[in-house]
């Protein structure tokens, strides 16, 4: 029962997000700041993860093609398509729910608790507009770019790692990359980023927007909205595997 | 003018406000006092609209809030400032950002009138040159000044108030209580305020409202009230005997048995 009311409640907030703006250049202000937040705030630990990805992905390749029978400019495309496939859009949005989904819900739990939203409220703004909608709107802006540049990166870093570590030469790992090479794949996972984005934004926002109490309801909630995020992604992830693989 | 008409609100199976009516008149100070768990806020939230009364109408200025839809209650809303009890300032604007809010999100104005403006509310709160400030560096009663700053910043015809002293020392208190009584008759605004703060009820309270366990027990003014033989009324207003002997003090004063040598209207009215 608890969990079809919070279906309901989640649908009445998406569908109260659109209403005709007060003032288009504050939401619009509003936007930028929320790009700006979720996609350069998260650069630097999508970079990361991304980079280390692919070194990992061909360090582990490598160990496991043995067979003297299969060119070693596989490891390149098996590197290239677990990146595209898996690794970029998956594992880059379950770290950006934990990133930027705990930001977005403990910055709305915490207006909510502190009373900032009761107060745009009085003002006769509609919180749900200027506050989620913007965060959705970034965020599905965003979180595509951020897992194109977690491709390129993860795939860099594979051949940096291979090239490295002396596993295959730089020539043999960029004709890797080229062969066989289905643009279907990138589009693929890019509709996955943008169904995990609506995910990473839309439901810390629902956990945030209606906390009740104090800190300790606010950490709570925080928490909630990664857990609950991670396993819908999760979930999705399969969905359209499923259906578009 | 605000007029509430047989409010009712429940929360599950317990009454919070049980018919409440008053009528709260314009260029007031009308206070809502109470104990903690009285209704009070909850009877306030009903009256801005943050709550929808299960019974009763809203009134202002003899137009029905209650039943308006979400355009009309938003341009009502325009007309209402409110002060919260922990400020509500946004944390990641500073100051000048904080005031300049409404003003951004509702008017077409260039940026320097509303510096302007801002500015001017910023003087009138005795807050001149902290525009650059966050809110995380200002103390309980400046945050409380900068919140009442913009709360009135668009010339609001209803100014709410919800525990404006709460956290307060009492020097500083008397600083709020006098600066919305002041804002109060300079922009002729329908003042509310919600308050336990017993300073605030003697010093300001030109209507006041008693609520106890969800119900009006009493409403009057301050100078009734000293004159009041309603039990929990006193008993809640002069809870200490130090209080019980100023209320004596009062009324003899008033009557005229003792003089009066400080005539509070004369002193707390601007």
């Amino acid at each position: 029962m608890s969990l079809l009311s919070d279906i309901g409640r989640f649908l009445l907030m998406l569908k109260g997000m659109f209403k005709r703006p007060e003032n288009g250049k504050m939401y619009w202000r509003e936007f930028m700041h929320q790009c700006n937040e979720i996609g350069f705030g998260s650069l630097g630990i999508v970079a990361i993860i991304s980079v280390f990805i692919g070194a990992v992905s061909t360090i582990q390749t490598a160990y496991q093609l043995v067979s003297p029978l299969i060119p070693i400019s596989t490891i390149a495309q098996i590197v290239r398509d677990t990146v595209i496939l898996e690794f970029a859009p998956t594992l880059v949005c379950i770290v950006l729910a934990g990133v930027a989904g705990s930001r977005i819900a403990s910055e709305l739990g915490n207006m909510r608790v502190s009373e900032q939203i009761d107060a745009l409220e009085i003002m006769g703004i509609n919180t749900k507009a200027y506050l989620i909608l913007p965060k959705i709107a970034a965020a599905l802006l965003m979180i595509p770019l951020l897992v194109i540049i977690a491709m390129v990166l993860g795939i860099w870093g594979g051949r940096l790692a291979g090239t490295a570590a002396g596993i295959i030469p730089a020539n043999l790992f960029d004709k890797g990359l080229t062969s066989e090479f289905m643009p279907y794949n990138v589009f693929f996972a890019l509709t996955k980023s943008y169904a995990f984005a609506f995910i990473i934004s839309s439901i810390p926002a629902f956990f945030g927007y209606f906390v009740r109490g104090g800190a300790l309801e606010i950490g709570r909630a925080s928490t909630k909205a990664v857990v609950v995020s991670c396993i819908l992604i999760l979930f999705a992830d399969y969905i359209l595997s499923a259906l578009l693989l | 003018m605000i007029e509430v008409k047989n409010i009712q609100k429940q929360f599950g199976d317990k009454t919070v406000i049980e018919d409440v009516s008053a009528s709260m008149e314009t260029g007031r100070c009308n206070l809502i006092i109470g104990a903690s768990g009285s209704g009070k806020t909850v009877l306030m939230k009903c009256m801005v609209g943050l709550l929808k009364p299960d019974r009763g109408e809203v009134y202002y200025n003899g137009t029905d809030f209650t039943n308006m839809d979400a355009a009309q209650k938003t341009q009502i809303r325009k007309e209402i400032g409110m002060l919260f009890q922990g400020s509500a300032l946004f944390d990641s604007l500073n100051v000048e950002q904080n005031i300049m809010f409404p003003l951004n999100m509702f008017t077409q104005d260039s940026f320097t009138t509303k510096l302007k403006r801002v500015n001017a509310v910023l003087e009138r709160v005795n807050l001149a040159g902290v525009n650059k400030k966050f809110p995380a560096e200002l103390s309980g009663g400046m945050k409380k000044r900068v919140a009442l700053a913009r709360a009135v910043v668009l010339n609001p015809k209803y100014l709410f108030c919800d525990e404006p002293n709460s956290g307060l020392d009492p020097q500083t208190s008397l600083v709020i209580d006098k600066l919305i009584r002041e804002l109060t008759v300079e922009y002729n605004i329908t003042t509310v305020i919600n308050t336990h703060d017993m300073n605030s009820v003697m010093e300001i309270g030109d209507y006041i409202l008693y609520m106890y366990q969800g119900k009006k027990e009493w409403e009057g003014t301050r100078k009734d009230i000293i004159f009041s033989k309603n039990q929990l009324l006193n008993d809640f207003i002069f809870a200490s005997d130090f209080l019980k002997d100023a209320k004596d003090m009062r009324m003899l004063e008033e009557t005229g048995k003792i003089p009066n040598e400080r005539n509070m209207d004369e002193l707390t009215r601007p």
